[in-house]
């Protein structure tokens, strides 16, 4: 017996030797792990769906804040944050509501103020001609106005000229580009005509957008010396603005008050529109949380989904295990097909999610007229955390097949 | 002295349970290179039990076996992996064909784990295919196949790797009297053109038509006809 036992030690260390391990190349594995997946395609796609919503809504969500704070910031910079609007208030003495009409010539004086300009809001309507009466207004205003609005507010001429010394003493008008598309009115060369309170105005320019103003695009501009001579009318400042040195600001605000009425200062409210748009910006961000959070969620349903397919396909194709045993196909190649499968099946989800998540961004911001923004993170961001979630969920799934003994896989079911 | 295609040395293999089957009862068997042979015993005897353990699919609970002169009772997973990869071919009475798979992909995939590249694979998948008869149906799939063609192809894909032995559980359990018939010729053929072949059924009939014939009752072994030794 112990005869038969023995074999020479030297011939078994040698065929050993002569033999080389079992070896699943990369391809390979791409190839079989693709092959588990386009077997089940409907099955794939619906497992794939979940990474796909996660992703998609995460990056159309990152693209959409960060194209809206692209949008916003340029706002910012158009209007600058170094403008401030003068307006009446009540206060709390029960004040008339009125600013003296000199705070402009006195507020022109302050130093660290750059230009400053008031408006004048008119009651007498703007009208194409006389035959249209006056409830045909299209939600038109007419306003007296500084000859240094334009340059205070960084507007623009788009056609003609603003009102200057000498135009504004004559019944001359320059449009809003709202008040000119509802007027009917694209060009000034042929001198066209409308009427204020019955009066009629020569048309002399057309301006381009307000940056963040859209009632000044509503109104029609008159001079303030045609106001007073035309409709004998008081000119108590509407609205002031004050372009200050950005450095200043603060102590040109403190002083704005007393400047316009020392009486009662309390009377006057000062605002800075960039704190709008700055309080926007930060409300967007708590929404991207929101929505970012769901996102999460659905990244989270979409792992468990696909774990739930890898346990399933596991236990379905335990002879394709027990088979790829016999073949020679080691644990840990048997491991990595599913992990591998796993990865494809997540980053196809994940591939899928960013390029929908990129065309809702790039519709809306469209339809919005923003500049499409996609940070980089948010695509890279994507994959990565597909493919993370494809390991964590293809690890469990992929560690019992591999440990799946040859015998019990290869029993018929 | 060349060594056995594959020798199994008291091999016993005991499942643990109350009581404990005996599947395998001290087991020795020598096959040498070149042979065909037969295990016939009835159900529950210990045959795929035993061609687990020859295949190194399962571990015996003692002794010990050769392949090709390797000891490979001791030896890992991945040595294991590699012996099966390239000394051994299986053909299993439920065929276990990938049924996305053409009959060429089924054959290649006996190649998978050797490491060749896809075009060797394919290219002496295609040799064997036309070895066993079925040059004409490369491309089929195996639900494009009959019964006995299925069987032909894990034929095929057993010997791609050009193993030292091949171990055929029950190969003609799910065929046609004809099919079964036409696998026997085939496995015949390929001993004469030098494999060797280990055949496990439960019918005589089969055992009788092989060169060599080992009974199996109960986990022990007994010789009947054409024992080397
Ligand atoms: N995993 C296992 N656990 C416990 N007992 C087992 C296990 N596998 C097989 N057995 C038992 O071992 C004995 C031999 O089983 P085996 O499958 O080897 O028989 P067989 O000869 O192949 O039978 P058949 O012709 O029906 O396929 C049987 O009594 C069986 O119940
Ligand atoms: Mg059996």
């Amino acid at each position: 017996m112990t005869a038969t036992v023995e074999t020479p030690a030297p011939i078994e260390a040698a065929s050993s030797a002569r033999m080389g391990p079992s070896r699943l190349r990369p391809s390979d594995i791409i190839t079989v792990a693709t092959d588990g997946l386009r077997q089940r395609k409907v099955r794939t796609a619906l497992s794939a769906l979940g990474i796909t919503i996660g992703i998609a809504a995460m990056v159309a969500v990152l693209g959409l804040s960060e194209s809206s704070r692209a949008d916003l910031s340029n706002q910012i910079e158009q209007l600058g944050t170094n403008l401030l609007t003068v307006e009446p208030s009540g206060g709390f003495g029960g004040g008339d509501g009125v600013l003296p009409e000199e705070s402009v010539a006195k507020l022109g004086r302050i130093g660290p103020i750059e230009v400053v300009a008031d408006i004048v809001t008119l009651d007498q309507a703007p009208l194409r001609n006389d035959i249209m009466s006056s409830n045909e207004t299209k939600g038109l205003t007419a306003i007296a106005a500084d000859v240094d609005l334009v340059a205070t507010l960084r507007g623009s001429v788009a056609s003609g000229a603003w009102l200057d010394e000498t135009t504004s003493q004559t019944p001359t008008v320059v449009l809003g580009s709202i008040a000119a598309e509802r007027l009917a009115i694209t060009s000034v060369t042929d001198g066209p005509m409308i009427t204020i309170g019955g009066q009629w105005f020569t048309v002399i320019g057309i301006l381009g957008d307000f940056p963040l103003a859209e009632n000044l695009d509503r109104a029609v501009f008159i001079g303030k010396g045609a106001a007073v001579s035309v409709f004998d009318v008081e000119l108590n400042p509407s609205v002031i603005y004050v372009r200050t040195d950005p450095d200043q600001l603060d102590a040109v605000r403190g002083v704005i008050s007393p400047t316009v009425d020392p009486q009662s200062p309390d009377e006057v409210s000062i605002s800075r529109p960039s704190d709008v748009l700055e309080a926007q910006e930060a409300a967007d961000s708590a929404f991207t949380s929101l929505f970012l959070g769901l996102g999460a969620v659905a990244l989270l349903v979409g792992g468990i989904g696909i774990a739930n397919v890898m346990v399933i396909a596991v236990i379905e194709r335990r002879n394709e295990i027990g088979l790829r045993r016999a073949l020679g196909a080691t644990r840990a190649h048997i491991r990595r097909q599913f992990l591998v499968e796993a990865l494809l099946l997540s980053s196809l989800g994940g591939a899928a999610g960013v390029s929908l998540g990129a065309g809702v961004t790039a519709f809306y911001a469209g339809v919005e007229g923003w500049e499409v923004v996609i940070p980089p993170i948010a695509i890279i961001g994507g994959l990565v955390a597909a493919l993370a979630i494809g390991a964590i969920a293809g690890l469990y799934p992929a560690m019992r097949a591999a440990r799946l003994a040859p015998t019990e896989a290869l029993r018929s079911a | 002295m060349r060594h056995a295609a594959l020798e199994l040395i008291d091999v016993s293999k005991v499942y643990p349970g109350s009581p404990p089957v005996h599947a395998l009862d001290h087991v020795s068997l020598r096959v040498e290179h070149g042979e065909l042979l037969a295990i016939v015993g009835p159900s529950g005897s210990g045959k795929s039990t035993m061609l687990h353990v020859m295949g190194t699919l399962d571990r015996p609970t003692e002794g010990s076996l050769h392949i090709d002169g390797i000891e490979v009772s001791r030896l890992g997973d991945r040595k294991l992996s590699a012996v099966r990869s390239q000394r051994i071919g299986f053909v299993f009475q439920q065929f276990f064909l990938l049924q996305g798979a053409s009959a060429l992909d089924n054959v290649a995939n006996g190649l998978l784990y050797s490491g060749t590249s896809k075009r060797t694979r394919r290219r002496r998948a295609a040799e064997q295919l036309d070895r066993v008869g079925l040059g004409h149906r490369l491309h089929h799939l195996p639900n494009e196949l009959s019964g006995g063609e299925r069987q032909r192809v894990a034929v095929a894909r057993a010997l791609v790797n050009d193993p030292s032995i091949v171990l055929a559980d029950e190969p003609t359990g799910n065929l046609d009297s004809r099919s079964s018939a036409a696998v026997m010729d085939l496995l015949h053929t390929l001993h004469q053109e030098g494999s060797t072949i280990l055949v496990i059924t439960h019918e005589h009939a089969i055992a009788e038509s092989l060169p060599r014939q080992v009974e199996m009752i109960d986990g022990r072994l007994v010789e009947l006809v054409g024992a080397s030794q």
